[in-house]
């Protein structure tokens, strides 16, 4: 039997004059497929290259061995195993004279090296030598390798001959060289830039391939400078009417299509000059209308022509006959079944929609098929789409949906960029503040250590800030539902730290705000926050800055509060931390537990975190104390900026950073310490170092330097306000003027007045206003279009339950045929639990609370015809149904579960298409009969192969080698 | 620009790797790898472009293939037509298929050189040079009939035509 087998094989590798390689080789595939570990194929690999090593450097062996050699060391490189022993003979052979060898010489190099290699200077003599052969074939591998090896600094050498070669009277040669000038030009633009002229000529090239390989470094070059290729949009303009009417060779057609690839390539470049030129675009769109007219949508490439052409469309001068064109065009992409199609389609939509938005309402139907297509590729450009469409009027559902979409997400690279872009477009286009802080929660709930720090401050900030006006009842609406939530949310595990920073912060600043939950309650579970996050230095001091917020809270309102077992647990382990910013806290919380009611307002003023903070620079209030001084025969103080050798600076802040960051010895004597604080009863735990030792862990740390400094006379205390705030340099300021940021270093602490502040502003309302004034036009549309819609939704809701799929098609008929439907708001497809916001007479929703109070009046049949209004704006047409009313409480229905019958049979069909993995359960006999017959090559060597690949054992799925053959019916 | 060609098999081993932007021999495994974990994943009805930013870099596409045992992969940057890609690999396969007179795995293992050749006529620096698949067999075919007219001294020991050469 064995010998049989062996005997079968070489019978059919004789047959097949072999692979061209010998049976060492083969085996050696052989054993790698047959594997069962990595451990083994490891140990095999390792074997063939001592074999091979050995072998190479023996002086016996035949060259036409060496090439194999060589090439099994690739096999073993591409395997994954270090083959730079062989890298010098690689380079050996590029001298060969004998062609195979030269040309397996230059393959090697070129996948083994790089241009920065070591051994590539040995080989750029050789390409020299070689550019100048006889043989074109050597010129050609020389070529090649040019383009893979020749780095800037060896571009001179071969320059001349390359240009030479642009001549040569091969086409092939003609086509590399061009090539491998655009290659240098990528490389070094400079070294190449007066030979830029030499790709204008080859496009005039007599041969069709050297003109469609010239096309590739012309439209990089025309995407750097288009004004420069002006004059050659008539030529490409022609080239591509040429094409089109096939007067190419017909052996670029593919598929019936003349020259496909280089029609692509075509419509690109007139894209580019076309971009904002009418006179340029005014040539193409003869040609452009010919493309779509003779437009094939029945294959795959002829789908990528008409989609290049959407996007010339696109991108050139804009004709409305044209967009019409592209529009029909993009349809059909939409409608196809084909996720491929279906993702140009959605690719061009986007394209087309920021010429004219509306394009996008007749197609709103097609975008959410897609949005819940269970492939995730399509998914996501459709998000890209929306992402680009997005309007204040749609965006609570696009970020809704985005929201639910990255919480499932795992790729992490990908969930920063969703969660970033909900952060992004809820900033820009955010409804109402409650809806924002609600949004955020979500994001940070979800993705919280992947969104910047800053996005963490500004929520903070609005929290803070409310709507800014007069309406405090709002205000503090919102904080206390802030405050229920975030209580709701606390306990939970995991929860990222920028997000606890948040809760800990609302919780000390409004957690006893509205007097709905005791200060112990609150405290206990900041206390429960700092444990479980042992580890977050961050939380930690967030927590227990909270905690003393509380307390002086309670101390101002004169109520008794004992520190709590776990509360004094928890000071003590911070007093003692490594950290001495958790050590400052601390003490200051001990501090501010000693001190009276009167001293504790002032220091600690509740909701005084919007309150403005001026800085007192000129220190008036110590006037009285230097003259003492003085009187006391100090030396009077000289400004920094009449100091010599002190570079001035502006404010003391970057003056630390110098102090921190000079690390030069300094000559001058130091400036006599500033006047220290004034302190009336002298209290030492304050004196703690505060400056700037904080540890800040994250780049825009929340600095808190409480200074809480000593019960200084109320009335005194008022000139110079200072205290705990966020860092917010570098924060965008979205809902305020630009307020004071920076921090105050401590040595200048006298009388300062801690507000417990996350921000200085007080003028959120400046920006928050037009916010909410579209957030009442919005609710003004609402109001026009409910009463319509309701009519409309009992005519089609009414007994669609059963056979909602069919009657949403019907329904979609008589939208487009009855025109009057189009104010008519669409019908709500997309499933999301957005409350409502169209009611206009409900009260502020609040939208934090997750559902335990249904504060809220409106009522709980979310309308879901608003929620897909949302998403392609009030006045777009063709109603669907949804679900039925019945379903449409507080979620809305899911688009999926109406065509959920339709949805398994499409994609059941989907695979039960022919596909190759079908074809090779058939019997191979079987499979190599259908391709004997189908195109002619003989069943023999279908079979013969089938025998040797069985034998050889390399084939490991399956038994059919016949692979192709359905491809190419 | 096209920036990697790869023939991966469904069993993850890689049957043929071109990178146009170098990439260290060490890493090549590793991008097999993550490509094969996002080939294998992707299930038989949906689109077939993915995005790679995370193992190629920004903005990087790929565009698969899967036919028999076989993976074939585009992976490319946004200058690209995916769908113009996905025709190359067809383009690509039937210049296989017609070279290699059905092909199959084994030819495409054994013969990895001749891929690249055919490769190396299609794509030259990460850009498609040439398209039509007559081209390109007659080219290769050509390069054949010369590499074989100039192999004639190829069983003399190297050390003797070495000899002679210098």
């Amino acid at each position: 039997m064995e010998q049989l087998r062996t005997i079968g094989r070489e019978l059919a590798m004789g047959s097949q004059g072999g692979w061209g390689q010998s049976k060492e080789f083969l085996d050696l595939v052989k054993s790698i497929g047959e594997v069962r570990s990595k451990a083994e194929e490891d140990r095999i690999i390792a074997r063939e290259l001592e074999h091979l090593k050995r072998r190479l450097a023996d002086p016996d062996v035949p060259r036409r061995k060496m090439k194999e050699l060589l090439l099994r060391l690739v096999y073993a490189e591409m395997l994954g195993h270090d083959a730079s022993f062989g890298h010098i003979h690689a380079v050996k052979m590029t001298h060969d004279e004998s062609l195979p060898l030269k040309r397996t010489g230059y393959l090697a190099v070129a996948l083994f090296l790089d241009e920065r290699h070591d051994l590539v200077i040995l080989v750029v003599n050789t390409i020299q030598k070689d550019l100048r052969s006889d043989n074109y074939l050597v010129v050609c591998a020389a070529l090649t390798a040019a383009c893979r090896l020749i780095g800037e600094e060896a571009i001179p050498a071969v320059l001349p001959q390359v240009v030479e070669l642009l001549a040569h009277p091969k086409e092939a040669v003609r086509k590399k060289a061009v090539m491998a000038l655009h290659r240098f030009y990528q490389r070094s633009p400079s070294s190449v830039s007066h030979l830029v002229s030499n790709f204008r000529k080859r496009l005039c090239d007599n041969d069709p391939g050297v003109m469609g390989a010239t096309l590739c470094p012309l439209y990089d070059l025309i995407l750097e400078e288009p004004n420069s290729y002006k004059d050659l949009v008539v030529s490409f303009v022609n080239i591509l009417k040429q094409v089109v009417e096939r007067r190419l060779p017909t052996s670029y057609d593919y598929h019936q299509i003349p020259a496909p690839f280089i029609q692509i390539k075509l419509l690109k470049i007139l894209a580019v000059l076309g971009s904002g030129d009418k006179q340029a675009s005014g040539h193409m769109y003869t040609v452009l209308g010919d493309i779509f007219r003779k437009g094939d949508t029945a294959s795959n490439i002829g789908n990528a022509i008409l989609y290049e052409c959407i996007c010339c469309i696109s991108s050139i001068f804009p004709n409305p006959k044209m967009l019409e064109a592209a529009a029909e065009t993009t349809s059909k992409f939409l409608k196809s079944d084909s996720h491929n199609l279906k993702y140009m389609g959605i690719d061009a939509l986007g394209r087309l929609i920021k010429i004219n938005p509306d394009i996008a309402e007749e197609h709103q139907l097609a975008v959410i098929d897609c949005l819940e297509d269970p492939d995730d590729t399509l998914k996501r450009k459709t998000f890209e789409l929306l992402y680009k469409m997005t309007k204040s009027t749609n965006v609570e559902v696009i970020v809704d949906r985005m929201i639910e979409y990255m919480i499932n997400i795992t790729d992490h690279h990908y969930k920063t960029e969703i969660a970033s872009r909900c952060v992004e477009l809820a900033e820009q286009f955010a409804p109402s503040n409650q809806w924002f802080i609600q949004t955020m929660n979500k994001v940070f709930e979800h993705a919280g250590d992947l969104v910047n720090i800053r996005v963490a401050h500004n929520l903070m900030r609005l929290i803070a800030e409310g709507f800014g006006e007069e309406d405090e009842g709002a205000d503090s609406q919102l904080r206390s539902s802030a405050v229920d939530s975030y209580l709701r949310i606390v306990g939970e595990p995991k929860l990222p730290s920028s997000f606890l920073q948040i809760i800990c912060w609302v919780l000390g600043e409004y957690g006893t705000a509205d007097g709905k939950y005791s200060a112990s309650y609150i405290i206990g579970k900041l206390c429960d926050v700092a444990e479980a996050h042992l580890t977050d230095d961050t939380v930690k001091a967030y927590a227990i800055s909270a905690i003393l917020k509380i307390f002086a809270f309670e101390i101002a309102l004169g109520r008794k509060i004992d520190l709590l077992p776990e509360c004094q647990t928890l000071v003590d382990e911070l007093s003692a931390s490594h950290s001495t910013d958790l050590q400052q806290r601390a003490y200051e919380l001990q501090a501010l537990l000693g001190l009276d009611k009167n001293a504790v307002e002032s220091v600690m003023p509740a909701d005084a975190s919007c309150e403005d903070i001026e800085v007192d620079r000129n220190l008036s209030f110590l006037n009285s104390y230097v003259q003492q001084a003085l009187e006391n025969g100090a030396s009077p103080y000289i400004p920094e900026s009449e100091r010599s050798g002190v570079i001035s600076v502006g404010s003391y802040r970057s003056q630390e950073q110098q102090e921190t960051s000079a690390h030069t010895l300094r000559f001058e004597a130091y400036e006599m310490p500033k006047p220290s604080l004034p302190l009336a009863t002298s209290q030492t735990s304050m004196s703690t170092p505060t400056t700037d030792l904080v540890p800040v862990t994250e780049p825009g740390y929340y600095k808190e330097d409480h200074q809480t400094s000593k019960s200084q006379p109320p009335g005194d205390a008022v000139s110079g306000e200072f205290g705990v705030k966020l860092c917010l340099d570098g924060v965008q300021k979205k809902w305020g003027r630009p307020t004071y940021s920076s921090s105050t270093p401590s040595s200048l602490a006298s009388s300062q007045q801690t507000t417990n502040g996350a921000s200085h502003s007080d003028g959120g309302g400046s920006s928050s206003q037009p916010r909410e004034s579209s957030y009442g036009s919005k609710r003004q549309q609402g109001t026009e279009v409910s009463a319509e819609k309701q009519r409309l939704a009992a005519s089609l809701f009414g007994s669609a339950a059963a056979k909602a799929d069919r009657k949403a098609q019907a329904s979609r008929k008589t939208a487009k045929d009855s025109p009057s439907t189009e104010k008519v708001a669409t019908t709500n497809v997309t499933a999301q639990p957005v409350k409502e916001q169209v009611i206009p007479a409900a009260p502020p929703p609040d939208l934090l609370d997750l559902g335990d109070e249904p504060v809220s009046s409106n009522p709980p049949s979310a309308d879901p015809f608003s929620q897909l209004e949302g998403l392609l704006g009030p006045a777009s047409a063709a109603p669907v149904l949804s679900g039925t009313p019945a379903t449409s409480t507080s979620k809305a229905p899911d688009l999926m579960s109406i065509f959920s019958d339709d949805v398994p049979t499409g994609v059941a069909s989907g695979s039960t298409d022919p596909t190759l993995g079908d074809v090779n359960s058939t019997s191979s006999h079987k499979g190599a009969t259908a391709v004997a017959s189908k195109k002619g090559p003989s069943l023999q060597d279908a079979l013969q192969k089938d025998a040797t690949a069985r034998q050889v054992g390399v084939t490991p799925t399956g038994n059919n080698p016949n692979l192709f053959k359905d491809i190419l019916g | 620009m096209i920036q990697a060609v790869m023939v991966i098999s469904t069993q993850a081993k890689p049957r043929l790797l071109k990178f146009y932007n170098f990439q260290a021999p060490e890493k090549h495994q590793d991008l097999v790898r993550s490509v094969f974990q996002l080939l294998s994943a992707s299930p038989d009805s949906v689109s077939n472009f993915v995005k790679v930013d995370t193992i190629f870099g920004p903005g990087t596409k790929m565009v698969y293939k899967h036919l028999a045992t076989l993976y074939f992969v585009f992976v490319f940057d946004s200058s690209e037509n995916e769908l113009a890609m996905l025709d190359l690999i067809q383009v690509f396969v039937e210049i296989l298929d017609r070279c290699f007179k059905n092909v199959c795995e084994l030819d495409i293992v054994f013969n990895f050189n001749k891929l690249h050749t055919i490769l190396d006529e299609m794509i030259l620096g990460g850009q498609v040079i040439e398209t039509s698949s007559e081209q390109v067999v007659k080219s290769v075919e050509e390069i054949e009939r010369l590499e074989k007219q100039s192999s004639t001294t190829s069983f003399i020991p190297k050390s003797i035509t070495e000899r002679f050469t210098r």
